[in-house]
């Protein structure tokens, strides 16, 4: 046995320079940061604040940052994707097979899991614990676990552009392909070890989030009244934790097949590579909602603001989007309709995906009529909210189309698929991703983001976007699979080069929103929100300064009424500026590396196992195991800030409080 | 009807927009079907979108006229600040999305039956059956009928239905020629069928559309829909002038990955040669495990 299993030198890509030099360049970059980091005397501080902090604020702030910076990652490979295909008519492209298929297969997991799903979360995190009114999530450590071990995952799919190789499969490892003997290399392990990590993550903030949101509200805040937001968290984590064990015990069984010779889906000895479809599809369709309900969420709240209307048919949108989370998990067979099971089962499943067309159109109606009879503010999260619901009903169109058997069977795989999926998954859940960071990013930092650049970022990201995809839509009519290294056909290539383009102007787009961060922070005085509402929204989360201190209220808001809307700020403003306020004292929970560390430990073994370096994994176990009992063993997990900081922190939010007051009573009085 | 009328109007609206895509060159458009199946499913297709722009199009107008008149600095809009219910509303807003999908319901439970790969198409022709055996990375064609196979071209009778059975002797594929129609998945150890008809003769592109490793790219094939006559011809010149036979021996030189860049046939296909693949009596390919590059297997 050798000492470090299979790894020897011949994992490092010295022969590719495309890895090599990238793989070269991130490493000089992220040792940069780590030496300026350490020279500046940052260290402490980050350690202190960030890394150890188990405040929710925070915890969202970090899963969003990682969010970005995986999108970037997966964006650089959607560059490479589309150029490739845009000059690989009759010609090789510059991509071999074995790079190109590595690149789509990273693109579709990093994009998932490791873009849309943190910064989904982050979200979540940063505004669901304020709008519900409390101080923080149920298991505020496990939050902290879960970050780390999505940062694991992230980092172990990361590092195999460097160190071995990524999947060739696809961003779903399908069987027999993902079976040992179809691809002995290391690219499905990481694949697996990387969602099986990342997945336990996803799976303790589903119960975190729904535990918060059933049994920790604040006074008065029955379900009736809670945001929209809060409604699709809920909605999005039941579905996580329903869903996302299958996904974990698929890949597991993925991995027993691959490393002890199980034949769960191989091809002989009475595997049945099938059922993984079945099995990956009960999971994958109801991840694109967990996607996609939360930015349902963000849209409901920066519709209604920006009307300046209380959202129209609260009752139904909640409705719908418990309707939703349900007939999610009866449709996962659509996904393969060409797998021949018969016109009785197509026709079954064909008809149960459309049913989820009917909440989805009554939200968007409702969306609508929110707009009916308001005064709508045009600031980038409306217009994100509006190109929403303008790309929104298309997808959904293509989408029951591809509900359609035998529509299918001539667009199923095809490239009109890839647009139909990219058209929701982009149109709905990144374009709330970043309406919610615009939204809320004044709330955590006390500034907003600039607002030409935002514009400037929004405008090209909605132009991009569709020069990008309806040229993929045409070219799947036109017969074109996905996943084509090169191909031969003259009608698919001028599409490939019109989409190319689309993806010039999205890194224009991607320009101007990191461009956007930096004058915002650069300008964060021009841009300063004093009253702790810039918007002049209406949940709770605006009754409370920017940024929110630690506890997030100094004493808890009660909400009452038939009208939450108009009421629920007023109304926890008023109490916080009463003039013979009670502060009691507040505890919060004590900052915690078990996170980190478990994350550390979790990607040892992750890399361990990968490379079948069998000792070392032992190690990482033992390592996880310790932690969790030293966990256990913690006697002091909260602190208590006094009365008289409580009081102090407060007092010195009052002005602040007060003139948002004044203005929400302005409001008020012209409704 | 006026509303059909509407329908009519607007399915061929789409249908000028797809002809408007089609002009942008002749490739393998499935709404440029060449057969009974293509035709079927290019009507489904068009229709269910037809319908549904019904309402996508107001939708989408609405949303922009919307956004534009409730705009914050048209001082003379209607402003209702305080209004987020009515009944009649909610019930118009359930309703027309539950109408249109009962519809589509009713579409795709009857196109399922009607449209099923495995359903045999109606002809005074007597179908021709062809044995479809996915590779690395290559298709294998077997005409039992004839004892021919041909590897990356399939020729068929231009008018005659042609029954498929469809299997893989390696990982999962999907058998897809676009401009005849339904594709299905090519699995191991499992056969699926397949209906289809080139309704005239021609030259159609044939592809797997189901990713299926290194060599996926070049699972590309052609199929040659021909009159009677030149069926004949071609299966009686395959029979023989082939230079191999497909015994055993040569279908255990197919499995090894390989591409393969020629088209070529082969002659005296041995009995049941099919039926043992998908029984697994013949086992399925190594994977990379006998070479590491891709190697061209056709031979010269």
């Amino acid at each position: 046995m050798r000492f470090l299993g299979r790894l020897t030198w011949q994992a490092i890509p010295f022969d590719q320079p495309i890895p090599l030099l990238s793989g070269a360049f991130v490493v000089l970059v992220l040792i940069g940061i780590v030496v300026w980091v350490i020279v500046r005397g940052y260290l402490p501080y980050l350690w202190r604040e960030w890394i150890t902090s188990v405040d929710h604020k925070r915890i969202g702030v970090m899963y969003c940052v990682l969010g970005l910076v995986m999108l970037l990652r997966g964006f650089i490979d959607a560059i490479m994707m589309r150029s490739q295909q845009a000059i690989a008519y009759h010609a090789p492209g510059y991509l071999p097979p074995e790079h190109y298929d590595q690149i789509f297969s990273a693109h579709g997991t990093v994009m998932i899991f490791f873009g849309a799903m943190p910064l989904i979360i982050g979200l979540m995190n940063f505004a669901v614990p304020l709008q519900l009114g409390v101080r923080d999530v149920a298991f505020p450590t496990f939050n902290s676990v879960s970050l780390w071990l999505t940062a694991s995952g992230a980092l172990l799919v990361n590092a195999s552009l460097v160190i071995g190789e990524f999947a060739r499969t696809g961003w779903l490892p399908f069987p027999p392909l993902s079976e040992f003997k179809y691809l002995p290399s290391v690219g499905v392990d990481y694949y697996c070890w990387a969602l099986e990590i990342s997945g336990v993550g996803t799976l303790l903030t589903g119960i975190n989030f729904v535990t918060t949101i059933l049994k920790i509200r604040t006074y008065g805040m029955s379900y009736g009244r809670m945001p929209m937001f809060c409604w699709t968290a809920l909605a999005s984590n039941l579905l996580i934790i329903a869903a996302f064990p299958v996904l974990t015990a698929t890949l597991a069984m993925v991995l027993l097949d691959r490393y002890l010779g199980f034949h769960f889906f191989s091809n002989d000895a009475g595997g049945n590579p099938m059922m993984f479809n079945n099995l990956i599809w009960a999971w994958g369709h109801p991840e694109v909602y967990i996607l996609v309900l939360p930015a349902f969420g963000v849209f409901s709240e920066v519709v209604s603001t920006f009307s300046g209307k209380p959202l129209f048919g609260y009752r139904s949108m909640v409705i719908a989007t418990m309707a939703i989370c349900i007939i999610s998990f009866t449709v996962w067979l659509h996904h393969f309709f060409t797998m021949g099971a018969g016109g009785d089962v197509n026709g079954v499943f064909g008809i149960a995906t459309m049913i989820i067309a009917v909440p989805t159109g009554a939200k968007i109606f409702n969306w609508l009529f929110t707009m009916y009879g308001g005064r709508i503010r045009f600031t980038t999260p409306m217009l994100w909210s509006v190109a929403f619901m303008l790309t929104f009903v298309i997808g959904g169109m293509t989408g029951v189309l591809l509900a359609l058997p035998p529509a299918d069977f001539v667009v199923h795989n095809s490239l009109f698929l890839v647009a139909h999926f990219h058209n929701v998954i982009v149109g709905g859940t990144i374009f709330g991703v970043f309406a919610g960071i615009t939204y809320w990013f004044p709330k955590a930092f006390g500034f907003r983001l600039d607002e030409n650049w935002g514009k400037a970022a929004f405008w090209t990201a909605f132009l991009g976007f569709w020069l990008t995809f309806l040229p993929l839509y045409i070219a799947g009519l036109l017969g074109m699979t996905r996943r084509l290294q090169h191909y031969d056909v003259a009608a698919w290539h001028p599409w490939m080069i019109v989409s190319a383009f689309g993806v010039v102007v999205l890194i224009i787009s991607a320009g101007c929103q990191v461009w956007q961060i930096v004058v915002s922070i650069r300008e964060r005085d021009r841009l300063r929100d004093r009253t702790g509402d810039p918007w002049g929204a209406h949940t709770l989360e605006w009754a409370t300064p920017s940024p929110p201190p630690s506890f997030n209220y100094p004493i808890l808001p009660d909400v009452e009424g038939e009208d939450p809307y108009w009421g629920m700020k007023r109304k926890a403003l008023q109490e916080a500026l009463a003039e013979n306020v009670h502060y009691a004292p507040v505890e919060v929970p004590r900052n915690s590396p078990t996170g980190f560390v478990t994350g550390f430990f979790a990607t040892t073994i992750g890399f361990a196992m990968i490379w079948q370096i069998w000792w070392l994994a032992a190690l990482g176990l033992l390592g996880a195991y310790a932690v969790f009992v030293r966990f256990a063993w913690w006697e002091i997990s909260e602190v208590e800030i006094e009365e008289d900081e409580v009081a102090r922190i407060a007092q010195s939010e009052r002005p602040a409080l007060e003139e948002s007051l004044q203005a929400a009573l302005a409001a008020e009085q012209t409704a | 009807m006026p509303a059909e009328r509407t329908r009519a109007l607007l399915s061929r609206g789409t249908g000028l927009f797809a002809a408007s895509i089609l002009l942008c060159g002749n490739g393998p458009s499935v709404l440029d079907p060449a057969g009974p199946v293509g035709q079927g499913d290019r009507t489904i297709l068009l229709d269910a979108t037809a319908v549904m722009l019904l309402i996508v199009v107001p939708t989408l107008a609405a949303t922009v006229l919307f956004a534009w008149h409730y705009r914050a600095s048209n001082e003379k809009a209607l402003h209702l600040p305080r209004w987020s219910y009515s009944g009649r509303l909610e019930l118009v807003v359930w309703s027309i999305p539950a109408l249109v999908i009962t519809f589509l319901g009713g579409m795709a439970w009857i196109g399922s039956h009607a449209l099923d790969p495995a359903q045999p198409l109606s002809s005074k022709q007597k179908d021709l059956d062809v044995d479809v055996v996915a590779l690395d990375w290559k298709w294998l064609f077997i005409y039992p009928a004839q004892g021919i196979a041909s590897i990356n071209r399939l020729v068929v009778p231009a008018g005659t239905p042609v029954h498929f059975h469809i299997t893989s002797a390696t990982v999962f594929n999907s058998f897809f020629i676009p401009r005849l129609g339904s594709q299905i998945y090519a699995m191991n150890g499992m056969v699926t069928q397949l209906y289809l008809e080139a309704a005239h003769p021609g030259t159609y592109h044939g592809l797997s559309a189901q990713f299926s490793g290194d060599g996926f790219a070049d699972m590309g094939f052609e199929v040659d829909a021909v009159p009677a006559a030149a069926f004949r011809r071609w299966t009686d010149t395959a029979a023989h002038t082939s230079a191999l036979s497909l015994d055993e021996k040569a279908y255990r030189a197919l499995l090894v990955q390989s591409v393969v860049a020629k088209p070529y046939t082969y002659r005296d296909v041995a009995p049941h040669l099919f039926e043992a693949v998908a029984m697994q009596r013949l086992p399925p390919g190594n994977g990379p495990k006998t070479t590491t590059a891709i190697p061209d297997y056709s031979p010269h």
